[in-house]
């Protein structure tokens, strides 16, 4: 019924009909929903059921486990705070929607359904303006709209904190969408992972309301730090003194970003990729590898005055930003090393990076956004220095042969 | 020693001449379309770098500063005022006596050099290195020290550029953009990346 809907008004958007300037949304809804009927008419034909539309689509449900432990992470997180600081009450539309329910942090609907109060409007948000954004382009730029902002819109939200202003949410999302994609044509030429683009840009830009201690858990007046500042703050003992333990950390139950906390979940998510393949599984092993020798390094150099020398990397791998930028970000196939031997050099120089920030440098608790970016100026460089061996190898192979 | 390292470090990465001061601007841009000659660049200035800013550093101090040509005997003489003057003449006169030199003694790496080497006498990074090195008030030590770590930094800046900038080959940049102005958005979005190191302190 809908194809049959569908092919119904389909000729008045294609070319010569009235609404020929649409077609791009005619084409975006028509695909989303069914296999593009072009098909290729010359060899070489390769047979797959896997455009990029179903693999952007793919990487869209691996973060569902993430999205709904986001949500109950965040919901047991305010109701928590609110239930410590005695507030019973929330004022607004929250509370209008929330007052039947009641905010009893041992409660798994009050905790799942607070969650969702933040979670939703964040997503909305970057979905409605960074879709417009996108869409505006491809009208004028005359290309298709791209399953890829699904994927940049859902990791752009998990990334946020749960009590960021929602204008400074769509201000993120439309430079990323614009300065970090579209101006370089769209997906697959940008050469910086636009999701972390916007997210940078609000982190230079407001770094208030994205850093620091009283952001993270989604209560008016709490301030609770990440494991992770309080690590850079006083070590493993100020961790352990706020009452987290390593298992807390690795299920979710710390505040943080809305997606970053559940490691487990982002492991199922990130099983589901690398088993399809779609996540490059020499990406991921890089980044772990890169971390677990650049902290163990660290470890054995040790420092009298800076705690985070002694974290150790299993620590690393459950607090901040790590799980989720190793799985989801650092594996985009757009932005990362395209060669083999050049995503394990990818790879190892996030995690090198990302231990380097948080413990070397004390303007930033976390690194993992600001490892990504780096590596991603670096890709191209590797791709190129990968392929030169390559090529001066054959040559003496040849050269040896005749 | 370790002062030494912090400082090598800290002139590679966190104080980058290209991404974080923006010095170095004209050749940065136009010599990056390649990653040979990039690169080719890029050894250019580190070669030319690590040499001015020792040189300058000891006329600094043994022929300009208050007092400084006490080893002559004359006292009570201040000649800053003309060091602008004499660091760029200093590095003009380097950059000519490494060319010939290299010409007459290695010409390999004179062929591969080209053109760049008289390009870069006019290169704001240089000048600014020496200017840095007067106003830090480094010792001669520091100088060398400095000098290699802020021509490798734009060496690496350079060749990241370089890379980003063949890759950006195959992208589809509006018409308006394309060539200067999606290159000065690339190296704006660069320097967010290089923004990882800012705050750090040795």
């Amino acid at each position: 019924m809908l194809r049959k809907l569908l092919d119904s008004i389909g000729p008045s958007f294609h070319e010569g009909g009235k609404f020929e300037r649409f077609y791009i949304l005619y084409e975006a809804v028509d695909t989303l929903l069914y296999s593009p009927p072009e098909t290729t008419p010359h060899a070489p034909h390769a047979r797959d059921a896997m455009d990029l539309k179903r693999v952007m689509g793919y990487v869209w449900l691996a973060t569902f486990p993430v999205i709904l432990m986001a949500c109950w992470n965040t919901g047991f997180q305010a109701n928590s705070a609110m239930a410590a600081m005695g507030t019973g009450e929330l004022e607004g539309w929250r509370g209008a929607l929330l007052g039947g329910i009641g905010y009893d942090p041992a409660s798994f609907f009050a905790n799942f359904l607070h969650g969702l109060t933040y979670f939703l409007p964040i997503y909305l948000t970057t979905f409605i303006v960074g879709g417009l954004a996108e869409v505006v382009f491809s009208f004028v730029r005359g290309h298709e709209v791209n399953e890829g902002f699904f994927v940049t819109s859902i990791l752009y939200t998990l990334t946020m904190p749960p009590s960021i202003p929602l204008w400074m949410v769509s201000l993120g999302i439309i430079f990323g969408v614009v300065i970090g994609k579209e101006v370089f044509g769209g997906t697959g030429k940008n050469f910086l992972n636009p999701a972390l683009v916007g997210r940078a840009f609000l982190f230079f830009a407001y770094p208030a309301a994205i850093s620091g201690d009283s952001v993270w858990v989604a209560a008016d007046g709490y301030s609770g730090a990440t494991p992770l500042a309080a690590a850079a703050a006083g070590g493993m003992e100020q961790v352990a003194a706020g009452g987290y333990s390593w298992f807390d950390a690795f299920i979710g139950f710390i505040p943080g970003s809305i997606g970053e906390t559940s490691t487990l979940a982002i492991l199922i998510g990130g099983a589901m990729l690398l088993i399809t393949r779609i996540a490059s599984w020499r990406i991921v092993s890089g980044v772990f590898i890169g971390m677990v020798a650049t902290s163990l390094l660290l470890n054995l150099i040790g420092s009298d005055t800076n705690p985070m020398f002694s974290m150790p990397f299993w620590w690393h791998l459950v607090t901040g930003g790590f799980a989720f930028g190793m799985i989801f970000m650092a594996t985009d196939p757009v932005t990362a090393a395209h060669t083999n031997a050049g995503r394990w050099w990818f790879g190892i120089l996030i995690g090198f990076m990302v231990v380097m920030i948080r413990v070397v440098n004390p303007a930033y608790p976390e690194g993992m956004m600001l490892a990504i970016l780096f590596a991603n100026i670096f890709a191209p460089l590797i791709d190129h220095f990968v392929v030169q061996a390559n090529v001066r190898r054959r040559l003496k192979r040849q050269t040896q042969r005749a | 020693m370790e002062a030494l390292l912090s400082l090598f470090v800290k002139s590679v990465f966190i104080e980058n001449m290209a991404l974080s001061f923006f010095l170095g601007m004209c050749t940065f841009i136009a010599i990056s379309k390649k990653i040979e000659t990039a690169i080719g660049l890029g050894i250019a200035v580190v070669v030319v770098q690590s040499i001015t800013v020792p040189a300058n550093n000891l006329i600094l101090n043994y022929l300009l500063k208050e007092d400084a040509l006490g080893w002559l005997g004359i006292y009570g003489v201040d000649l800053t005022f003309v060091g602008l003057i004499s660091y760029i003449g200093v590095i003009a006169a380097i950059v000519q006596i490494l060319e010939m030199f290299l010409d007459r003694f290695v010409p390999s790496l004179y062929a591969a050099l080209g053109v760049f080497l008289p390009l870069i006498t006019v290169n704001c990074a240089i000048l600014g290195g020496s200017l840095f090195m007067v106003e830090r008030d480094y010792d001669f030590a520091q100088s060398v020290v400095y000098g290699i770590g802020s021509g490798l930094g734009w060496a690496l800046a350079i060749t990241a550029l370089a890379g980003v900038r063949e890759k950006l080959k195959y992208s589809d940049v509006p018409a308006g953009l394309q060539g200067l102005g999606i290159t000065f958005i690339t190296v704006g979005l660069m320097s967010l990346g290089f923004m990882a190191f800012s705050g750090i302190q040795l």
